[in-house]
């Protein structure tokens, strides 16, 4: 016999078969995950795109680019554009869609074709958003308080409302998926406390996009009717309350910020925790401190409503609220802290954003605090201060746990290693970048400057000079990693199963895995995140 | 040989190991789907409930124009059509194929009934010009309170009938699918009996509008 062996090259996902047909109408969760990762990366820079104008327009005092209505439009279109179709969707439902069955151990999502619907839901909903963008978009804000979006606007308020209430049933489905999946569909030996964090991050995520998004569409739907019918629920005129409209958006709204932080926090657990080489400090309670946090997300939407007239008492218990959810974000500062202590750190890029969404998301949270307590609130209420908290979170904290999570797996998902050092230098320029750009805000914020104008008095110019300047630093981090990424799959290095040497089952398959993959199911038969014992079986 | 109690490879999903694991995770999958609705539903009831605190008096102005003869029948018809749904599971669970598929059909037809006596409720309402936004011409006492609450009427009622449109749409396919065999071997069921949840849910969202809206004005 001869013993020329060549080697067999196994089909991945990828080239298992080919043509659009095979992508639009795939059902497998790691194509639909790369389908969601196009259509969201397009938001991004379409949301991105808007907010570049607004800062070029801050630059002078007095408004010389563009008249208040457009200046309205721009803010809406960036806040619709960034939350309801890059934030949300992005680590859970392009990393989710790609990672969560693998990490399970299971063969695909407990219900496939669902899981392409949600995306072409996410696209009709998107395509009814940028169609009122053509159409002249929107001047509401992206919260689109009552009476004014159902009676003085003149715009396109309910072709976005429709777009945002289309695109919240993907949402709803890829919670549900993740939730079934994570019950019914776990390896054996795979018990709900060897389960990855990513893991209980994505099924905290998951409640809340199921329990929250559906109260968004009724009060959506109602704000349509409303402008349609030129009656409603909200019409003052007939002894209705618009509070009640700001009550009901709220409440979801404020445990959709949870869900635009908890999938960050799940990345950033696994970043640390291979790239420390060590097991997360208090596995336990940071999987507990997921699930706190939705919860306790769930009752706190009354801070958006203190200056807006209810009453003391429930203020006070809402700022009491408030001030609880701090107790297990800290938890899991304190504990990523603790797992990074006397590890053997290597500081790849993924490490890089983990450790700027600790110090970022830190520093957003604690001017949460301020925001939470009801003196401060006053002073800051709807200026800059808030604009840059949320940034803090929003962007500090979620896309760059996206960063993390998008380096991190690139390889998993295909195939090969990005630039290392053009990876360095983006994340860094990403930093730099980002507290240019919103550290002033907190300034601006403090002295007075409010948020949604587009003129202010020239002694504010200087810091929002230094803000554009930060805005265009970080354009230039973003697009970075669309280049070298996309580089990567042409000339990339073959990354290999598994080129961290991390635990967790979606390392033990091919890269990129096979349309299945497993080849067999696996086997769990310990913790996660079991370094130390790797280390001492070699 | 041996033989592989494997079943046929279209009944089962190939990301399950088992009909049970499929099963359960259908099951599941449809409770939560179904939380989803109640937290839609629930945004109505929230604000039904505030401006119900607020206006006492107009809801219950508005809700003694409400017509208990229609309702009253229409709650009959639909809890008559969850028994007729919750028997075409059962048989389809016993593979009786003619017998679900009747049952399936008496469903249809009683969910059609529900839909044109309220389809006559709404008609009744446009000719006492009791719509808002459309026809309003009441005048009253408690006029702006009795407005809020025929939106909340109309929306609640709407909203529901909405649902038991596409649930209505689902078990005519379902008859279809039944006629052709679809639900046999029995194992095959289980997509019937998560339509069925659906069509439970809907009739139970109508035992909950019915006090809120019809019984809470109503003094005979």
């Amino acid at each position: 016999m001869s013993t020329l062996a060549l080697p067999v090259r196994r089909r991945t996902y990828i080239d298992v078969n080919y043509g659009i047909r095979s992508w639009l109408l795939t059902t497998d969760h790691k194509r639909i995950g790369i389908l969601y990762l196009l259509s969201i990366t397009l938001m991004f820079f379409v949301g991105g795109g808007a907010a570049t104008i607004m800062r070029l327009e801050l630059l002078s005092p007095s408004g010389a680019l563009m008249d208040s209505e457009t200046y309205n439009k721009l803010f809406t279109m960036h806040g619709v554009v960034m939350v309801w179709f890059f934030l949300i969707p992005s680590i859970p439902s392009v990393l989710g869609n790609f990672i969560v069955p693998l990490m399970l151990g299971a063969r695909d999502l407990a219900f496939p074709r669902l899981n392409l619907l949600s995306w072409y839901i996410y696209v009709l909903g998107a395509a009814f958003t940028l169609w009122a963008l053509i159409d002249g978009g929107v001047d509401t804000g992206w919260t689109f308080y009552t009476p004014f979006s159902t009676s003085a606007s003149t715009t396109s308020v309910v072709t976005v409302a429709i777009g945002i209430f289309i695109v919240g049933f993907s949402s709803i489905l890829t919670g549900l998926n993740f939730i079934v999946s994570i019950h019914h569909l776990r390896a054996p030996g795979l018990t709900w406390f060897r389960l990855p964090l990513f893991l209980w991050s994505m099924y905290a995520t998951s409640i809340i996009l199921v329990l929250a998004t559906p109260v968004l569409g009724i009060t959506l739907l109602l704000l349509a009717v409303e402008r349609i019918a030129r009656v409603g629920f909200f019409d003052p005129a007939l002894g209705g309350d618009p509070l009640l409209f700001q009550n009901m958006f709220w409440f979801y709204s404020h445990p959709a910020v949870y869900i635009m932080i908890l999938p960050g926090m799940g990345v950033v657990s696994e970043v640390i925790a291979t790239f420390a080489r060590k097991p997360v400090f208090g596995y336990t309670m940071v999987a507990m401190c997921s699930v706190a946090i939705a919860v306790l997300g769930f009752l706190v939407w009354g801070h958006h409503l203190f200056v807006a007239g209810i009453s003391a008492h429930a203020a006070l218990v809402f700022s009491i609220l408030s001030y609880l959810v701090a107790i297990p974000s800290a938890i899991k500062v304190f504990n990523w802290t603790a797992t990074l202590h006397r590890g053997a750190i290597t500081l790849n890029t993924p490490l890089l954003y983990a450790l700027g969404f600790i110090g970022l998301f830190t520093m957003g949270g604690l001017t949460g605090l301020y925001l939470a307590s009801l003196g401060i609130d006053v002073q800051v209420h709807d200026t800059f201060f808030v604009v840059a908290h949320f940034h803090y979170i929003m962007v500090g904290g979620m896309v760059t746990g996206y960063m993390a999570g998008l380096h991190y797996w690139w390889p998993k998902i295909t195939g090969r290693m990005y630039s290392e050092m053009w990876g360095r230098i983006a994340a860094m320029i990403i930093f730099i970048g980002f507290n240019l750009t919103f550290f002033p805000q907190y300034i601006l914020g403090y002295m007075g400057m409010p948020r949604r104008y587009h003129i202010y008095p020239p002694d504010f110019q200087m810091l929002n000079v230094f803000s554009t300047a930060g805005a265009s630093i970080l354009a230039i981090g973003y697009v970075l990693p669309l280049i070298y990424l996309l580089a990567s799959l042409r000339s990339g290095k073959v990354a290999g199963p598994n080129p961290w040497d991390a635990t967790g089952l979606e390392w033990q398959t091919s890269s990129p895995p096979p349309k299945h993959n497993f080849q067999e199911t696996p086997m769990v038969t310990g913790p996660p995140y079991d370094y130390e014992r790797r280390v001492a079986s070699r | 040989m041996t033989v592989h109690a494997h079943p046929a490879p279209h009944v089962l999903g190939e990301q399950y190991q088992s009909l049970e694991q499929q099963h359960a995770t259908a099951e599941f999958g449809m409770w939560i789907f179904l939380a989803t609705e109640v937290m839609l539903f629930g945004g109505l009831f929230i604000a039904y409930t505030v401006y119900r605190i607020v206006y006492p008096d107009g809801f219950a102005e508005g809700s003694r124009h409400l017509d208990l003869a229609i309702a009253a029948p229409n709650t009959a018809v639909l809890i008559v059509s969850s028994l007729t749904m919750a028997l075409a599971v059962r048989t389809a669970q016993l593979g009786e194929r003619r017998k679900t598929t009747w049952y399936l059909i008496a469903t249809m037809v009683l969910g059609v009934v529900f839909m044109v006596l309220k389809g006559v409720e709404y008609y009744q309402h446009f000719l006492e010009g009791m719509v808002p936004g459309l026809a309003w011409t009441y005048a009253g006492p408690d006029a702006n309170a009795v407005q809020l609450f025929f939106v909340a009427y109309f929306s609640m009622t709407g909203l529901h009938a909405i649902h038991l449109l596409i649930a209505i749409g689902i078990v005519c396919v379902c008859v279809l699918l039944a006629r052709r065999g679809a639900y046999l071997p029995p194992e095959r069921h289980t997509s019937l009996e998560m339509v069925g949840l659906y069509w439970h849910f809907v009739d139970m969202i109508w035992t909950v509008l019915l006090p809120l809206l019809y019984l809470f004005g109503f003094h005979p």
